[in-house]
């Protein structure tokens, strides 16, 4: 197709699907903590205001939560049609650590999944919130072990090869691998703060429409809090990431500033840091670069003068794509700095309330809505781009672990799952969205009588009374 | 060596595939049988019966390919190559599918014939791919050493076609006597009817299949139909015709959960089956589990936390199923 490569293929193919999918577990761990939260706080206080909230944003996770699985078994599998070289490899690594996430997350988030969906009537109020926490435990636990596989790979650790295949040695160090920690924290945070600026989103654009205003006043300002705390702790947290991969990863980090030539050994100049510019990876230097002297240094050797190795250090055929990485790079730093601000900004908006009610920042909000999910991806563009030409960093090459198939049937799939993917989890977004910017149902509204909720047990008759609306409590507010 | 990791990795694969065929095979009985029952709160009604427990039905095939990366990666890495396009299919189903629970009670009446078809077509797709699959995998995989070089369309072929609509009836029979446990009055009634008929026809296809392999596969036929071996066997296809039995007697009377049972029975049994022909190979005709093998670090890493986890989520998938116990009622929506 196009003259593209059954490994070309394979890559967009791959990257298409995780990167549909990472957006669902994102918000599906934020969320699923927050409703932890949410419910805790009802039991603790009997305030309503809570249980509106939590059973607002369950409909949403379900919704969300139903993607993610189906999403997630697509990428359980193309590790065996796409990658297969890589299974036959490295499956002695990987797959134990999934199989463990299997056990240790999946099973739990979808066990108790139905109690926290369906079970509001049918278990008391401890069990029930037994039940979200499960699910939240679920979600964290299930990070922890799929970047531990994904930290292997970059950072790879307690092995060794035998007869061409990769034989664990140490199962310690496979798992606390030296990336793997950053990568985690870092990752579970980007989680938190996604939900975050979209919860901060859909209630502000609630309030710019008035609807339901107590329950989106609240749960607005519970985001904002959560921005402020984690929008920096993502930046310290980043920055300690990167200082890891400079020290495993060199020539990522060389790609990512636009970093060409190793200075010389006396040299105490430093190196600036590079705002803006387009690296050429065949005329080897960065383009029209807007530099600001020293800042690089500081940034990455923590002093004034000190030096990393340039991208020139690094064979041609071990070079990471510079071009890209340096944009996804300063896409997510950019909007890290910006969610930096918009929890400051917040915060000052506290003092007298106009953060609930300047419309300037209410729109601002929701412009920021998405910005998490962009800064996401983007950091994932950077690290697994910023990977190549290595499957397993330094040990096994792209290029030797796609599966043997023509390009045909890729191409094949490839296109199916794209108008698969827009049409499903298009129409998945919409609800989503639909549902976030209705807002919850105003608690004494006399016809709309929550449909779960402890001690609101609907009477047989009155249930079946209001049949088709019952049955589908999650449509109440759209018609 | 005390303990065979490879044998006992098999069981547990063979184990957690039952699991899902058993599980998922009633959810996606559920969707093939949409068709068959016009009325939209009926639909509900069979919808609202497997909502709360799909998703844990479905992370059976989930363990069931992560356990074959972990303790047989040759066996993964080249099935799942060589059943490509048919696997690829069967995860295009199994989308729509799951979409299909949330979006259906999302979508306004004009729009949701849409998610209703795509609750059917992603069960049909998806069990049809799944025989597919199945049947591809025990008419064997064309190997050089430990390299795939069959074709991207091998499976293309009489016997994996057929055992692929004999999987979309197998799900629909799990299906029906799934619901005639779970719903009562009019659609208890349909779907007694529809199990008078299933019942007959999964006999015929049992019979079918246990004719056409052994007649094309004769290491197969050796294996039954060798001396000591047929006595060994016998109870299998003996179970197959009880169940079928019991399912006819209990149609008689007013029956609630024994059709279920025996369905399980019944299904359980052609499953073994299908292990006793393939035994001990892993990829058919001829790498056994032992030469597809991870190395023993690997397979007992992991086998230590299966072996003390998977009673827990046992415990804790049986409590969800008590939980959701009995009839689900129209206008009930637990949704
Ligand atoms: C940081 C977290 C994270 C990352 C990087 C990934 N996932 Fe994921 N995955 C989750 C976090 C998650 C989750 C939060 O646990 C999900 C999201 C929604 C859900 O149901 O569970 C999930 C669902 C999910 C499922 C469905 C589970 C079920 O049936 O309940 C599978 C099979 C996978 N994932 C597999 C993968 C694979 C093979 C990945 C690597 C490419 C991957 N995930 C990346
Ligand atoms: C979840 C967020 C993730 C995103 C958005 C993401 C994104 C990507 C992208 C864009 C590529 C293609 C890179 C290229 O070809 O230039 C890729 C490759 C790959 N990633 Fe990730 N990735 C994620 C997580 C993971 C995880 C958790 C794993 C493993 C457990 C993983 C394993 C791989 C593999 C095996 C490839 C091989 C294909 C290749 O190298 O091109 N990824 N990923
Ligand atoms: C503001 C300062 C930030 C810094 C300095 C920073 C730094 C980094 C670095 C250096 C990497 C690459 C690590 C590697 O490949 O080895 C990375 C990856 C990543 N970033 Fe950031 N980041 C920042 C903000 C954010 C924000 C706001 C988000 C999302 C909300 C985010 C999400 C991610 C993700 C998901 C990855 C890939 C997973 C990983 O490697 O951990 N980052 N970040």
């Amino acid at each position: 197709m196009y003259g593209l490569t059954a490994l070309e293929l394979a890559r967009i193919q791959f990257g298409f699907t995780v990167s549909f999918h990472i957006l669902f577990p994102a918000i599906t761990i934020g969320l699923a903590c927050f409703l932890a939260f949410l419910e805790a706080r009802w039991l603790r206080t009997q305030d309503t205001v809570y249980r509106t909230l939590y059973q607002f944003w369950i409909k949403i996770f379900a919704l969300n939560f139903g993607m993610g699985v189906v999403s997630g078994l697509v990428m359980a599998y193309e590790f065996g049609t796409n990658w297969s070289g890589f299974s036959q490899f490295a499956g002695s690594i990987t797959g134990p650590l999934l199989t463990y996430e299997v056990l240790t997350a999946f099973f739990l988030e979808a066990g108790f999944l139905g109690v926290m969906l369906f079970g509001w009537n049918r278990v008391g109020p401890g069990l029930h919130f037994f039940s979200t926490v499960m699910v939240a435990l679920g979600t964290i636990i299930s990070s922890t072990w799929i970047l531990a596989s994904n930290s292997w790979m970059h950072t790879p650790a307690g092995y060794a090869i035998v007869a061409g295949k990769v034989v664990p040695t140490d199962w310690l160090a496979v798992i606390f691998n030296p990336s793997f920690p950053y990568r985690l924290a870092h990752m579970v945070i980007a989680a938190l703060l996604s939900t975050a600026l979209f919860v901060a989103a859909s209630s502000a654009w609630q309030l710019l429409h008035g609807r339901a205003v107590p329950a989106a006043r609240k749960m607005l300002s519970m985001a904002l809090w959560m921005v402020l705390i984690t929008a920096p702790l993502q930046a310290v947290v980043g920055d300690a990431h990167g200082l890891n991969t400079l020290e495993h990863q060199p020539a990522k980090i060389a790609a990512l500033e636009g970093h060409w030539n190793t200075a010389p050994k006396d040299d105490k100049g430093g190196f600036p840091l590079i705002v803006f510019g387009i690296p050429d990876m065949e005329r080897e230097e960065t383009r029209y670069a807007i530099e600001i002297p020293r800042l690089g240094s500081l940034i990455l050797t923590h002093s004034l003068d000190g030096q990393i190795r340039g991208l020139k250090d690094f064979p041609k055929e071990d070079r990471p794509n510079a071009t890209v990485l340096f944009f996804t790079f300063r896409i997510m730093v950019g909007l890290g700095v910006a969610m930096i601000l918009f929890g400051l900004l917040g915060w000052v908006l506290r003092r007298n309330g106009a953060v609930y009610r300047s419309r300037a920042f209410l729109r601002l909000a929701v412009v920021m809505g998405p910005t998490g999910l962009i800064a996401l991806l983007a950091g994932w563009m950077t690290t697994e781009i910023g990977r190549q030409p290595w499957v397993v960093y330094g040990v096994q090459r792209t290029s030797d672990a796609v599966s043997a198939h023509a390009a045909g049937p890729v191409a094949l799939t490839l296109a199916l799952f794209v108008v698969v993917y827009f049409v499903c989890f298009g129409v998945g977004i919409r609800y989503m969205l639909k549902l976030a910017s209705a807002g919850p149902a105003p608690d004494a509204h006399p016809h709309e009588a929550p449909s779960y909720g402890p001690g609101s047990v609907i009477p047989a008759a009155m249930a079946a009374a209001c049949a088709p609306n019952a049955m589908a409590p999650h449509g109440h507010r759209e018609s | 060596m005390g303990i065979n990791l490879p044998v006992i990795w098999a069981g547990l694969i063979f184990f957690g595939v039952m699991m899902y065929v058993i599980m998922d095979g009633f959810d996606l009985g559920i969707g093939i049988l949409f068709p068959f029952v016009g009325d939209r709160h009926d639909r509900d009604v069979m919808m609202n019966t497997v909502a709360p427990v799909w998703d844990g039905n479905e992370t059976w095939l989930v363990l069931g390919g992560a356990a074959l990366l972990g303790a047989f990666p040759l066996a993964y890495s080249v099935l799942l190559s060589a059943f490509y396009l048919p696997l690829m299919f069967m995860l295009l189903g199994l989308i729509f599918r799951g979409v299909a629970f949330e979006f259906r009670f999302k979508a306004s009446d004009r729009s949701r014939h849409y998610w209703d078809a795509a609750f059917t077509w992603g069960s049909v797709v998806a069990a049809f791919f799944q025989g597919v699959t199945l049947g591809a995998y025990i008419d064997g995989i064309a190997m050089d050493g430990t390299t795939f070089t069959g074709g991207a369309l091998d499976w293309l072929a009489p016997f994996p076609v057929f055992c692929g609509v004999g999987v979309v009836l197998t799900y629909a029979f799990l299906g029906v006597t799934w619901l005639i446990m779970k719903t009562e009055g009019r659609l208890q009634w349909t779907m007694l009817r529809v199990t008078n008929v299933l019942t007959g026809v999964m006999l015929a296809m049992v019979a079918a299949v246990s004719v056409w392999t052994p007649l094309t596969h004769p290491e197969i036929a050796q294996r039954w139909f060798s001396l000591p071996n047929l006595f060994f066997f016998l109870p299998v296809p003996l179970l197959v015709l009880v169940s079928a039995f019991g399912i006819y007697r209990a149609l008689r009377n007013h029956p609630n959960v024994s059709p279920f049972l025996y369905a399980l029975l019944m299904i359980f049994m052609g499953y073994t089956g299908l292990a006793i022909s393939i035994w001990p190979n892993i990829i058919p005709p001829s790498i056994s589990i032992f030469d597809a093998s991870s190395p023993p670090q690997s397979q007992g890493f992991a086998l230590v936390g299966t072996l003390f986890i998977v009673p827990i989520i046992l415990a804790y998938t049986s409590w969800s199923y008590y939980v959701f116990r009995g009839k689900v009622r129209r206008g009930e929506g637990y949704h």
